[in-house]
């Protein structure tokens, strides 16, 4: 299912693969497992390289501020968890509460709404399943900020600025067009016989839906919820602009130790890896439904 | 599609013929009633600000002078055509998305086509390179700007230090390339996700009969696999559009616009003018415009994955 298992790997050195005129035509076999070796070292590198920013990220964390802003970078240091005993006993704790109330209360409210929507576009049809579908995402293609200053307005004026209901509302409707895509591709893959049975047995609508439906597509609500938890966490706009200090999420607090504390440097990347470390574990383990969330279910 | 309409003949009764329609009209509700509250849920969040939107477009407001509210027409949107700060963030827009985008799919598909054989560590290579599209965007645009692009401490300036080049101060001197790298740096393993899941989906005899035919590497690419990835390479360049053109967080943490409006795209310009500025008509007329942009490209995007969807849902 998902092929992030760190341990089953080894560090396969790359094989010796020092070019000596790679053209050997006489030789099939082994040129081509040479080009093979070749191909394989080439990929590491490129993925190290890819990740080189992430480990640099992590690395300075456990680095004291003099180390971390030096001139040579340095490389080896001794390594310290000064940085995140910093942050724990700073005022992040807040931040990354009302991160976990928006993003678990917006997933929630998603699921709730968008299993029984995706129903009605799949198992049971409306007939114009097609315009909502087209409805649906087409609120995703609106541009964020062109609805912010309405959503700032009124939210003012009904004394929900700086509240994390609010929040949780805005991510709820960000994440429901996604969501409500993502299970009708599931809900299409439940086999018909299955509901046809249920039906005859005299099942009640409710009754199939919980009995039947939800046990089968569990998988697919765990995918659905996850790439709604990964862009709720990660949501910076709504929350730059309709918080402040009551609701203020994580990304928020990485920006303010940034501007508040002027730079330093490793306690900013301590508090990255802690802002980050959630979604990086949810995508690492569920690299699989990331593909068929992120094609709003189209790729599988 | 799913318009199934039902003629009736002409034989029989009325009343018949009534009972059948309001026992048609109630199963439709039925079946509709599970939609309803997402579908009122997001006309809510999404329509009613839009048209709010567009009624702030068409009149002057300002929030620093409340009193001096009228009806303007469409004075806002001649005026932000004569704003060339609005011209050169839309083309800034412009050159950060297909920037971004061109060239995270060129490496996208780079790195999927090297995914898409077994080696030795394949999955911790797959999890490494899918890493940077998880870290918190705010995180990964002040890892570029501090840690990787500080014109005294960072690595870049440290790496080109090595074969001699003088330190470059990368978000001042080049803010739009700075900031396409860090997007780049992002949307790659987006771009390498959804390519890798169009490469395993081809099937392996179509593959092997190709080679078995003598066909070159390259020509099995090209004749073979590069139009099955067809489909995958338009998505992946639309959802790639969508999402990569609203950037905001790069730009405000990374360059804050600048130097000056240098490197301002149309989210960034039209938040400035909103919540700097306050000039909500203007913004707003800003905000329609992009909105009428987008949906010319969301069309497209549309049709083509409602194409791939119905494809799938036919076989």
């Amino acid at each position: 299912m998902n092929a992030a298992a760190p341990s089953e790997t080894a560090h396969t050195a790359p094989p010796s693969a020092e070019s000596h005129g790679t053209k050997k035509d006489a030789r099939p076999a082994p040129a081509r497992r040479r080009k093979g070796s070749l191909l394989t070292a080439l990929t590491w590198v490129v993925a190290l390289l890819f990740f080189a920013p992430v480990a640099w990220m992590v690395l300075t964390s456990f680095k004291q501020e003099s180390a971390a802003a030096s001139s040579p970078p340095s490389f080896f240091f001794e390594p310290t968890l000064d940085q995140y005993r910093n942050i724990i006993s700073s005022d992040a704790g807040p931040y990354f509460m009302n991160s976990l109330i928006a993003t678990a209360g917006s997933t929630i409210l998603v699921l709730i709404l968008a299993v029984p929507a995706a129903y009605a576009l799949s198992i049971r049809p409306i007939k114009r399943t097609q315009d909502a579908l087209f409805f649906f995402i087409s609120t995703k293609m609106l541009p964020i900020v062109a609805v912010i200053m309405p959503i700032y307005v009124i939210a003012g004026q009904i004394r929900m600025l700086d509240n994390i209901l609010t929040l949780i509302i805005l991510y709820t409707a960000m994440n429901l067009p996604i969501a409500i895509w993502m299970m009708r591709s599931f809900f299409l893959e439940v086999p018909s016989e299955v509901l046809e049975a249920a039906s005859i047995d005299g099942a009640s609508l409710l009754g199939t839906m919980r009995r039947v439906l939800i046990p089968m597509v569990a998988p697919g609500i765990a995918a659905t919820a996850l790439i709604c938890v990964i862009f709720a966490w990660n949501e910076f706009f709504f929350a730059l602009n309709l918080t402040a200090a009551n609701a203020a999420t994580a990304p928020i607090y990485l920006m303010s130790t940034m501007t508040s504390e002027g730079l330093f440097l490793a306690q900013l990347s301590a508090a990255s890896v802690l802002a980050s470390l959630p979604v990086v574990l949810a995508g690492w383990f569920a690299q699989k439904q990331l593909v068929r969330g992120l094609s709003m279910g189209a790729v599988k | 599609m799913t318009t199934t309409t039902t003629r009736y003949a002409d034989n029989r009764s009325t009343e018949e013929v009534q009972r059948q329609k309001t026992a048609e009209r109630a199963e439709g509700w039925r079946r509709r009633a599970p939609l309803l509250p997402a579908l009122i849920f997001v006309i809510i969040c999404t329509q009613i600000p839009f048209l709010l939107t567009i009624w702030y477009s068409l009149r002057s407001r300002n929030l620093l002078r409340p009193e001096g509210e009228q009806f303007v027409g469409l004075s806002n949107f001649s005026d932000i055509f004569l704003d060339s700060t609005f011209r050169s963030a839309a083309l800034n827009s412009v050159l950060i998305t297909f920037g971004c985008v061109f060239v995270a799919l060129l490496l996208g598909l780079g790195l999927a086509l090297l995914l898409d054989r077994p080696f030795a560590g394949r999955g911790v290579v797959r999890t490494l390179l899918i890493t940077p599209f998880l870290i918190m965007p705010v995180a990964g645009a002040m890892l570029w700007s501090i840690s990787m692009f500080n014109p005294s401490y960072g690595l870049v300036n440290w790496m080109i230090g090595l074969v001699g080049i003088p330190p470059v101060d990368w978000t001042s001197q080049y803010p739009l390339f700075s900031i396409v790298v860090a997007l780049v740096w992002q949307w790659t393993p987006f771009m390498m996700l959804l390519l890798l899941a169009g490469l395993q989906s081809q099937q392996r005899d179509v593959l092997e009969a190709a080679s078995m035919d003598g066909a070159s590497t390259w020509d099995t690419f090209r004749f073979v696999t590069l139009p099955h990835l067809r489909f995958y390479i338009e998505l992946s360049v639309l959802l790639g559009v969508i999402y990569v053109v609203n950037t905001f967080d790069h730009i405000y943490l990374m360059t804050a616009g600048g130097p000056g409006t240098a490197s301002a795209n149309l989210p960034f310009y039209i938040y400035q003018r909103a919540f700097l500025g306050f000039d909500i008509g203007q913004s707003a007329a800003m905000g329609v415009v992009t909105v009428i942009a987008t949906i010319i490209i969301s069309l497209l995007a549309l049709r083509l994955i409602f194409r791939g969807l119905n494809a799938k849902e036919q076989s």
